[in-house]
């Protein structure tokens, strides 16, 4: 009986958590006199033309802003794979003065709000012309500042046998060589969990996109997703909706494909 | 012992740092010196739209103005207070309470740890939180719902006393990420105590405050520790669900939107490197003061 029960009471949770998803697709697919008042999630006037109109809402095609992110994304991505990488095998594996310091000072940075220094890093990437370009978002993930994801990896790498690069270093291998043959290969888990969590958080990020991207032209997803506020006088939520879907439907589709690397990065690290 | 005497050493350590030399220019580059620089620019009065020369030494005006100067300043400090005092324990309690829940559960396990842990990933994004703004206007589908048992919804998103819980709501919706951990940390307790517990007659009630809650209690501390910092910064909600203001009457004004409206809506940029390096304290302090309470009531299994 209890068991009954608590199955029901975890069913109705669960349809409770995804409520307001649903809604937001279903309210995507209603003409826009019915969206309000309406809590219900039978669809019986389906219609699809809030997608064509906030697609063409902005200034340039949703489809742009989506390009744009993906570029962000992907430089992102590649950034946090090469650097943290290398940090994590000097970390794991490496014997050098002053590595305590530095990976002491390395799980302190773990924790710092990007807030504290956005301020100077904006003067500083203001000073080098490249305000409304991608580079404020992709070169700090370049130089490893998502020092989590080092962290992850060290863990990881600690958990290989070290046999197998101590054989490979009798056999004449050296670091550069037992990185890429050996550990990169194996450390494959580490790597989708750093690349899919990567895409997730950038891919949502608004904070630093907003402060740099202020051309139009360059606006990523949430960005070009915000101005559906206040650049339209007559707020089109069918619309809105419209492009809100299309902009997390990336998010759900990488959550379905990568659920077990985003479960086990989280519970091993404890990363959101 | 010297250990750089050995040429295999020395060259180990060569090659600590070529592979560490990303992070490390992007720890002197990126993070160390702009710290310093908005540090040093806390004291003057810089702001973005002024040329370098007109730049002057202001002492801790920044800093005495936040406290006796900015009423706006002290909402802020107000509000994200509040936020991190209400929504920090519902969450982790929710997190908990469901984390017991599945852990018992055999069937579709993984589906509903699935399902609770996608709002973790969709809340933090400016289309959910459009979707929330949505759902709490006056003719949003809370209201709806509510009238369905004849109670007259307000427009809590222009509330005053209410735009601020519905960002609460937002996060307490979130709980599935510390859920994900919560669930592993219940793995680590060890089946054999439950048993023994049983054999000794004792109720689930008792086995749960003195088996799974000191046994879970290093990942309690663990989300603690970092739900708190994370709910100190709370900036998308707010931002889209206020329209920018933090309104109404500074109700959502958390402490990282009024960071942002003084830096980069008044360029006020060394008011708001005052703000960084103050809530950068607070945070150290918070976490430090956590860390000390931690030794009353986080039991490690080592017996430490």
């Amino acid at each position: 009986m209890t068991k009954l029960l608590r199955h029901v009471g975890l069913l109705l949770l669960a349809l409770l958590m995804l409520y307001p998803v649903l809604w937001m697709v279903v309210s995507s697919l209603r003409p826009n006199n019915e969206i309000f008042r309406r809590p219900g999630l039978v669809l019986d006037n389906l219609q699809t033309q809030n997608y064509g109109e906030g697609w063409n809402a902005l200034a340039s095609p949703f489809g742009h802003y989506m390009v744009n992110s993906s570029i962000v994304v992907l430089g992102c991505i590649v950034g946090n794979l090469v650097s943290c990488s290398m940090a994590a095998y000097a970390f794991a594996r490496l014997d050098f003065t002053g590595k305590r310091l530095w990976f002491a000072i390395m799980l302190g940075t773990i924790m710092l709000p990007i807030h504290v220094i956005i301020v100077p890093q904006y003067i500083l990437f203001s000073q080098l012309d490249w305000i409304n370009t991608f580079l404020p978002l992709i070169v700090p993930k370049v130089l490893a500042t998502d020092a989590f994801f080092i962290f992850l990896m060290v863990q990881f790498i600690r958990g290989l046998p070290r046999e197998l690069d101590e054989a490979a270093r009798i056999d004449g291998c050296g670091h550069a060589r037992i990185f890429l043959r050996i550990v990169l290969p194996l450390m494959m888990p580490a790597l989708a969990t750093t690349a899919i969590f990567t895409f997730i958080w950038t891919w949502n990020d608004f904070f630093s996109q907003l402060i740099y991207l202020t051309d139009p032209e360059m606006y990523t997803v949430p960005v070009a997703l915000r101005s559906f506020v206040d650049s339209t006088v007559e707020t089109s939520w069918g619309s809105m909706f419209a492009m809100s879907v299309v902009s997390l439907a990336p998010i759900i589709l990488a959550f379905l494909l990568g659920q077990r690397y985003l479960i086990k990065g989280i519970a091993t690290t404890g990363i959101k | 012992m010297p250990r750089s005497s050995n040429p295999a050493n020395r060259k180990e350590g060569i090659a600590g740092y070529v592979f560490l030399s990303p992070w490390l220019l992007g720890l002197m580059g990126i993070t160390a010196i702009p710290m310093l620089g908005s540090l040093v620019l806390s004291f003057t009065n810089y702001d973005l739209l002024s040329d370098w020369s007109e730049l002057e030494w202001v002492g801790f005006d920044n800093y005495t103005r936040m406290f006796a100067d900015d009423p706006h300043y002290l909402d802020a400090v107000g509000v994200t207070v509040i936020f991190a005092l209400v929504a920090v324990p519902l969450k982790l309690a929710a997190a908990l309470g469901v984390a017991l829940l599945l852990n018992k559960e055999r069937r579709g396990t993984g589906i509903f740890r699935g399902l609770f842990y996608l709002p973790s990933l969709l809340g933090g994004s400016v289309a959910l939180a459009l979707v929330w703004r949505a759902m709490w206007s006056k003719d949003g589908a809370v209201n709806a719902f509510l009238a369905l048992f004849g109670i007259e919804g307000l427009n809590w998103i222009n509330e005053p006393d209410w735009a601020l819980e519905t960002l609460v709501v937002l996060a307490i919706w979130q709980f599935g990420a510390p859920m994900v951990i919560f669930l592993a940390g219940l793995k680590q307790v060890p089946n054999e105590l439950y048993e023994a517990a049983a054999v000794d007659g004792a109720t689930k009630w008792r086995s749960f405050w003195h088996i799974t809650l000191p046994g879970l209690s290093p990942v309690i501390f663990f989300n603690l520790v970092l739900e708190t910092i994370n709910g100190f910064q709370g900036f998308t909600s707010a931002y889209v669900v206020s329209g920018g203001t933090g309104g109404p009457v500074d109700s959502t004004l958390m402490y990282t939107l009024y960071l942002y409206q003084s830096g980069f809506t008044d360029y006020e940029m060394g008011y708001a490197s005052a703000m960084a390096w103050v809530f950068l304290i607070a945070i150290a302090l918070i976490t430090a003061t956590l860390f000390s309470t931690g030794k009353f009531w986080v039991h490690y299994g080592d017996g430490q």
